[in-house]
């Protein structure tokens, strides 16, 4: 199913756009070069060649010296929406997506109370259609409240929408529970999404456990905590031919689970998040908590090397933010009180630009396409700018230098790890299910025609 | 130097700074009248979330020596039970205009929060498992007094390391001092990684005969119900200092408050080499030397201590 198809956004007009002259980018159609890029009531009509296209009844968008790019899919974000509206709700944290060139958002399930029931999906579904401006996408929980002992009514909330399961938030502690919901898998379908780690060996850890904690005196969360998991439902839905999907990599321990895992033929998929590419726990002796307190926490430059090189080798399949808005209030108290999380909608491929495509660590091919690739696993066709597909279109100016939080965020929160930095790479417009979702306004001001 | 949040934004010139200064503290403490005017007018606020005798005792002493006006704040009974938030309560305590903030706080950094929020110069007197400072500077003072300097000298931190502020915080100063320092306990209370630190590590206690200083910890009682180790008798059997173990030549120290029979035997305790007692002393004049530094001296060095020709302090009832 396409995006807009599968996921629900507020109904408006399609777009009717022509970006012109803009350097196009679409790796896995095997599109690269300067184009008129037109849109039509919505759809991708042409590639014409730069200057060539007719304007007839199109809004002329002067792209040229900009990068146009299929727009990015993050399968895991916190919208907080039931319960925790102080944060963030559908109708910011879709705004922020839609900032940061996003075409597509799924929503995590750990709200209050858990998105649980069918009736929950539903007035979910309802609510976007009312207030998002990308399509959004519902996973419900895979145990009701999340208390990681009885299954929800899979098959119920599968027929009601959800695109797939996840205690995202908690790891599904029960190797017992887990083995069930693989199980009903086979019935129902849906992704199940795993939240990585052993509370065991977690503790009351508030940081990666290494040097920087051990001079902070703050309790570690060491990677094992992560892996053995991984390897432990790697096991699980081998035996049981299931479908999961590894959440927020950390560890390089995780990185070779994951391999070892597909290797012996498990269907399984994972995502890293910009910030655990792009930072440490060395930042963490600042004991910032708004800005690098997060679970799974920053960990070593190992760690960092490891989870690029499972990005570059195709490991890691896809980019996710774990988009986590939290109130000033919840942030600004003491390292060890302050709430796991950060935002990272607005700014993730600023950051990775910035941090890992100028210095050319990664290719921009490579980030075009790992930044969309959280559709697949979810079975959603991915957005693409081949002509005749639906919409989704992100067109970015790759110089343009920003300083994060300067003019405030459109998410409801602002505790983003990239706060106060200084990034390269900004998103002026974002095409998201055939509609216009986003405009920089400086940007609007300055090509209105 | 605006606050002392920790020992590694010092430098050993503004560590020196501290001791000579708490030196020339410790001639007017031999005097009859101990008291000085130099924070006359100022208020000192001690706010203490977690319970403490000596720290918050001497801390408060120290201001009373230096004539300022005092308010103390235990987190038992204060608004704090009440579930105001940190950042309410300096809101709070910053209408009484204070010069400066005395915080223990079970959490990591909280010194360093109430640093960003207030005006005052702050002090922490122990944040979580992190810091200790002013801990650190009474016991190099103490150990300043015993042995000429701490270079090249060998001191070894034995006990609980990954729960204790006090190790961290002296294993930052003993090294700044020019001292090597040896980590040595139980594997599962030694903080993986801590070796960057610049120290040792060691599990048994075979080569302690190479210590000059031997800095014994408490071990809470707790930690066994943690499994971080077996039993007490196990830890006492492998880790406990007592006069078997310590030669006569070692100086001892610990923080307090001991467990007797624990980490330290009852004869180590009361040994000759033991400093414990010096410490409880030293904390008082090297508390007034951190208050001074922070709100009186604006930057100039004192002048070292020779005889009664001190430059410290005009003591009260004289001019000043």
């Amino acid at each position: 199913m396409t995006i807009a198809e599968a996921l629900d956004m507020r109904s408006g007009e399609g777009a009717d756009l022509v970006l012109r002259e803009a350097a196009v980018l679409d790796p896995v159609a095997g599109i690269e070069g300067t184009h008129d890029v037109v849109i039509r009531a919505g759809r991708i009509a042409e590639l014409a060649p730069p200057g060539a296209a007719a304007s007839d009844g199109l809004e002329e968008v002067d792209a040229s010296g900009l990068h146009a790019f299929p727009a990015f899919f993050d399968p895991h974000v916190h919208l907080r929406t039931p319960g925790q509206e102080h944060k963030e709700d559908l109708e910011t944290g879709s705004r922020a997506a839609a900032a940061g060139g996003y075409c597509g958002i799924l929503a995590m399930a750990n709200t209050e109370p858990s998105v649980s029931t069918p009736a929950d999906i539903e007035a979910l579904r309802e609510a976007a259609r009312e207030a998002a401006s990308v399509p959004v996408g519902f996973l419900a929980t895979v145990t009701r409240g999340m208390e990681g002992e009885e299954l929800t009514e899979m098959g119920a909330i599968r027929e009601a929408g959800a695109l797939g399961f996840s205690d995202d938030g908690l790891p599904i502690r029960s190797a017992r529970v887990l083995r069930r919901a693989l199980q009903y898998q086979r019935l129902c379908g849906g992704t199940i999404a795993l939240h990585e780690e052993d509370p065991e060996l977690s503790g009351d850890g508030v940081m990666h456990e290494g040097p920087v904690s051990a001079a902070l005196g703050l309790a570690g969360i060491p990677s094992v905590s992560e892996s053995t998991m991984i390897a432990r439902d790697g096991a699980l839905a081998g035996y049981e031919e299931g479908r999961i999907h590894i959440q927020h990599l950390s560890a390089a321990e995780s990185v070779e689970a994951v391999r070892a895992a597909r290797a012996a033929g498990v269907r399984i998929s994972c995502e890293a998040s910009p910030h655990h590419l792009c930072i440490t726990d060395e930042e963490v002796r600042s004991l910032d908590a708004r800005r690098f307190k997060m679970n799974p926490p920053l960990r070593s430059e190992a760690d960092r090397q490891a989870l690029i090189e499972g990005l570059r080798d195709g490991t890691i399949e896809c980019i996710a933010t774990d988009h986590a808005p939290h109130a000033p209030e919840e942030k600004e108290v003491p390292f060890e009180q302050a709430a796991m999380g950060v935002i990272g909608l607005e700014t993730a491929f600023a950051a990775i630009h910035t941090e890992l495509v100028l210095p050319g660590v990664l290719g921009l091919d490579l980030v075009v396409e790992r930044m969309a690739g959280g559709a697949a696993p979810f079975d959603l066709e991915r957005p693409t700018l081949a002509p005749g597909s639906e919409a989704n279109v992100v067109l970015c100016d790759l110089a343009a230098e920003w300083t994060v939080g300067e003019e405030g965020y459109e998410s409801r929160s602002e505790n983003s790890w990239c706060a106060g930095r200084s990034l390269t790479g900004r998103v002026l417009m974002t095409v998201a299910g055939g509609q216009v979702a986003y405009r920089l306004r400086s940007f609007t001001l300055g090509v209105a025609t | 130097m605006k606050h002392l949040l920790g020992i590694d934004q010092l430098s050993r010139d503004e560590i020196e700074a501290i001791l000579d200064r708490a030196e020339s503290f410790a001639e007017v403490g031999r005097r009859d009248i101990k008291k000085v005017p130099t924070l006359r007018g100022r208020t000192v606020v001690s706010v203490f979330y977690e319970s403490s005798t000596r720290t918050s005792s001497s801390f408060e002493l120290a201001a009373k020596r230096l004539s300022a006006d005092l308010v103390s704040l235990k987190a038992a009974g204060s608004s704090v039970d009440k579930g105001e938030s940190l950042k309410d309560t300096v809101a709070t305590l910053s209408a009484y205009d204070p010069a400066a903030i005395v915080l223990r706080h079970p959490y990591a950094g909280a010194a360093q929060l109430v640093a960003e929020w207030a005006e005052a110069a702050v002090i922490n007197a122990g944040d979580g498992k992190h810091e200790h400072p002013s801990q650190a500077l009474l016991d190099l003072f103490t150990l300043r007094r015993r042995l000429d300097s701490l270079e090249g000298k060998r001191i070894w931190i034995v006990g609980d390391v990954l729960h204790s502020r006090v190790a961290r915080s002296n294993l930052v100063a003993f090294q700044a001092m020019g001292a090597e320092v040896t980590v040595c306990g139980p594997p599962a209370l030694i903080p993986r990684g801590i070796e960057q630190l610049g120290c040792q590590v060691s599990y048994s206690l075979e080569r302690l005969g190479e210590a000059d200083v031997v800095y014994a910890l408490r071990l809470q009682k707790e930690r066994m119900a943690e499994s971080f180790v077996p039993s007490i008798r196990e830890y006492a059997a492998h880790f406990q200092i007592d006069t078997r173990r310590l030669g006569p030549r070692q100086l001892l120290m610990h923080p307090g408050p001991v467990n007797r029979g624990v980490e330290l035997s009852g004869e180590a305790i009361d040994s000759p080499q033991s400093l414990i007692a010096e410490q409880v002393a030293s904390g008082l004049v090297v508390r007034m030397a951190i208050l001074y530094e922070l709100l009186a001296a604006g930057g100039e060095r004192p002048a070292p201590v020779a005889g009664d020709q001190v430059q410290g302090p005009t003591p009260i009832g004289q001019p000043a």
